[in-house]
């Protein structure tokens, strides 16, 4: 199978969705001349047939992320890249006041196939304003799906899915992950919203983890490798809806579970799903389910300061050998 | 503005008249039985700005689109909403509009181009510019209509959709219901320009300031604005100068202006200036706008009685409707 990136496999997905649907539009700011700050939109580019349907937008969440939700109920399927996650608080009231509630306040009477999506997560010192992994907040307010995809792979299917699916769906892109190749097959596939994926086989202990700390999580199992702990590595991929019976399965025969999410631990959505462990398992499991989270406070800028804030591997690994 | 009323079919004339005393009378039903606790929620007339609605909308066809505000009942009806299915949802009733999940401040019907009243101040702007690039990519005629109060105009929101339409060229017609109050705010206080159809200039696209209690005036102003945006004209920003004769909600104590002030207003409402204009231009006799009001008293009536008698949603059914496929997604 050949290897891409990340940033190439997104790509590909809105690309051949939008040569097969001639409503998809995509519009934000920086992707039709330079195709995206992180690259995401450069196979657009290439495209004569559908480049005046990529387009550059002015600086103003507010209408971009809204006029969505206008497109949608006159018949397109919007794709809106919201720059940078931090960004989406610039806008923040169409999302979760106008998008995610129109149909259910008007009784169901509209479907709305918009796709929100964009870089989000720590990278490089990007400092407070550029940093946050704010998926928590979507997935605490109902009426948007949230897919959260970690490999080139999931990126591809996932993001074909959110396009074809009938509701608003927002997707996070880690920009650490931009740049990370993978196998990607050349022929057509989908991946549902709502199935998780078991990473990696383990007996002891699962991890529930999504996007870059997937990656960390794995590493963290490799470094474990001579202390006979054996991880069973759960990538969520989406969170809303999240796919409970997947997770309970796998705590259910491991006895344990470690979540670890890069949005902050305080109230971030790794709470849900420990307490829904709680609810649905007590009394099977072996150890309490813990989280790793990010510490509570915004990211800081100093290199040191940000490996401080944000979990590891090494974390992981200790976290680990404290329960074992 | 030159009215040339003339050219107006004595259809579109009686038309207007009918509307506006079916928004009158709506609201006066509906405020007697919220008064009455009849009703749950908060309610935001409409009484003394019909004239916006009914004149604007009196250009539009059933496949244009309009978003509409929290003070949004005028703007359904012009739009050609069914009342009783109104009346229930302001009920809470299931056989409203949105099943009793909206009420009053959220009532829409997409398959007549009402987008969705909006409980958000400048809420429906976004939308409708979205809206307007939604036509602008299909290839087809239809309009725009955003209407929002004067209060819209001082966000931001606002300023993004003005822009965001004029850089794109898009059909989209603004129309600020200028009431002079924003909630408790009054315009006077919180708008440094006497007349905000000038920030329009900013952006690029005519902004004109009529008088909102003169239906044909306002007829007029909306053709021009509706027709160029047709063809390909783009936006244009209508500024409509009314008064909200009643307060922000029903029930508002109204401690931010006096009475006299009220008074002075009620001599401007529109309703009573255009039966004037239809006697004198014998369009219509005493006996015919009298008859015209009983038939809408009766419709409104039964509207009323419809929501009475509809049931309530199951309490279950609060589960239903966020998502196509409907599997709840309670985790």
């Amino acid at each position: 199978m050949r290897i891409i990136t990340f940033a190439q496999a997104i790509c590909e997905g809105i690309l051949e969705e939008m040569l097969r649907d001639e409503r998809i539009i995509t519009y934000g700011e920086d992707i039709a001349k330079q195709g995206g700050i992180f690259g995401t939109y450069k196979c657009l580019l290439e495209h004569e047939e559908i480049r005046e349907r990529v387009f550059d937008t002015p600086i103003s969440e507010e209408v971009i992320y809204g006029s969505a939700l206008g497109a949608a109920i006159a018949g397109l399927v919007p794709i809106v890249e919201f720059h940078f996650a931090d960004f989406l608080f610039t806008g923040i009231t169409a999302i979760t006041n106008q998008i995610m509630k129109l149909r259910y306040m008007t009784g169901g009477q509209v479907s709305l196939p918009i796709v929100l999506r964009g870089p989000d997560g720590v990278a490089r010192s990007a400092a407070a304003q550029h940093s946050q992994s704010i998926e928590t907040i979507f997935m605490h307010v109902p009426g948007i799906k949230v897919v959260v995809p970690s490999t080139p792979y999931d990126a591809k299917g996932l993001i074909k899915a959110s396009i074809r699916d009938p509701d608003p769906v927002i997707f996070f892109e880690h920009k650490s992950l931009y740049k990370i190749k993978g196998p990607v097959p050349e022929e057509e596939y989908v991946i549902p919203l709502g199935k998780a994926d078991i990473k990696r086989e383990g007996e002891d202990i699962t991890i529930i983890a999504t996007a870059r700390m997937v990656h960390e999580a794995l590493k963290a199992v490799e470094i474990l490798k001579n202390d006979d702990i054996s991880v069973e590595v759960v990538d969520l991929r989406t969170l809303v809806p999240w796919d409970k019976e997947t997770v309970l399965k796998s705590v259910k025969k491991t006895g344990g579970a470690l979540i670890v999410h890069e949005t902050w631990k305080r109230a971030g959505w790794g709470a849900e799903i420990a307490a829904t462990i709680n609810e649905e398992l007590f009394g099977q499991l072996e150890i309490p389910v813990k989280r790793i989270g990010a510490r509570n406070v915004p990211h800081p800028f100093s290199p040191p300061l940000e490996r401080f804030v944000v979990p590891n591997a090494e974390d992981i690994v200790k976290e680990l050998k404290s329960l074992f | 503005m030159r009215i040339r009323w003339e050219e107006i079919s004595k259809e579109k004339l009686v038309w207007m008249y009918e509307t506006m005393v079916k928004i009158r009378e709506f609201e006066t039903v509906v405020e007697q039985n919220f008064l009455r606790a009849e009703i749950p929620g908060f309610v935001h007339s409409y009484v003394g700005e019909e004239a916006i609605a009914t004149g604007v909308v009196a250009n539009l066809r059933k496949d244009d689109y309009i978003t509409s505000t929290h003070r949004g009942h005028g703007h359904l009806i012009a739009k050609g909403a069914d009342l009783k299915k109104m009346m229930a949802e302001i009920y809470g009733k299931r056989t409203g509009y949105c099943k009793g999940k909206g009420g009053s401040m959220h009532i829409a019907d997409i398959s007549i181009g009402v987008l969705g009243a909006n409980g958000e101040v400048a809420g429906g702007i976004p939308i409708a510019v979205g809206a307007g690039l939604a036509i602008k990519f299909k290839g087809t005629d239809q309009v725009v209509v955003s209407f929002f109060g004067d209060g819209a105009t001082n966000r931001g929101a606002f300023h993004e959709g003005l822009n965001f339409a004029a850089v794109y060229n898009l059909p989209v017609v603004f129309v600020v219901e200028f009431n002079e109050y924003a909630s408790t705010a009054p315009a006077r206080e919180m708008i440094p320009v006497k007349n905000v159809a000038v920030r329009a200039a900013s952006y690029g696209f005519p902004g004109v300031t009529i008088d909102g209690n003169n239906v044909l005036e306002v007829y007029e102003a909306a053709k021009i604005a509706i027709e160029r945006a047709r063809h390909g004209g783009g936006p244009f920003l209508i500024e409509a100068k009314t008064y909200r004769l009643k307060g922000h909600f029903i029930g508002d104590p109204e401690l931010y202006r006096d009475r006299e002030e009220v008074q002075r207003f009620w001599k401007k409402e529109p309703i009573g200036r255009y039966e004037k204009f239809l006697l004198k231009n014998e369009i219509l006799t005493s006996e015919e706008m009298e008859e015209i009001k009983r038939k809408v008293r009766e419709m409104v009536m039964g509207a009323v009685e419809f929501a009475r008698n509809s049931e309530f949603p199951k309490p279950e059914e609060a589960l239903e409707d966020l998502f196509v496929d409907d599997r709840g997604y309670d985790y």
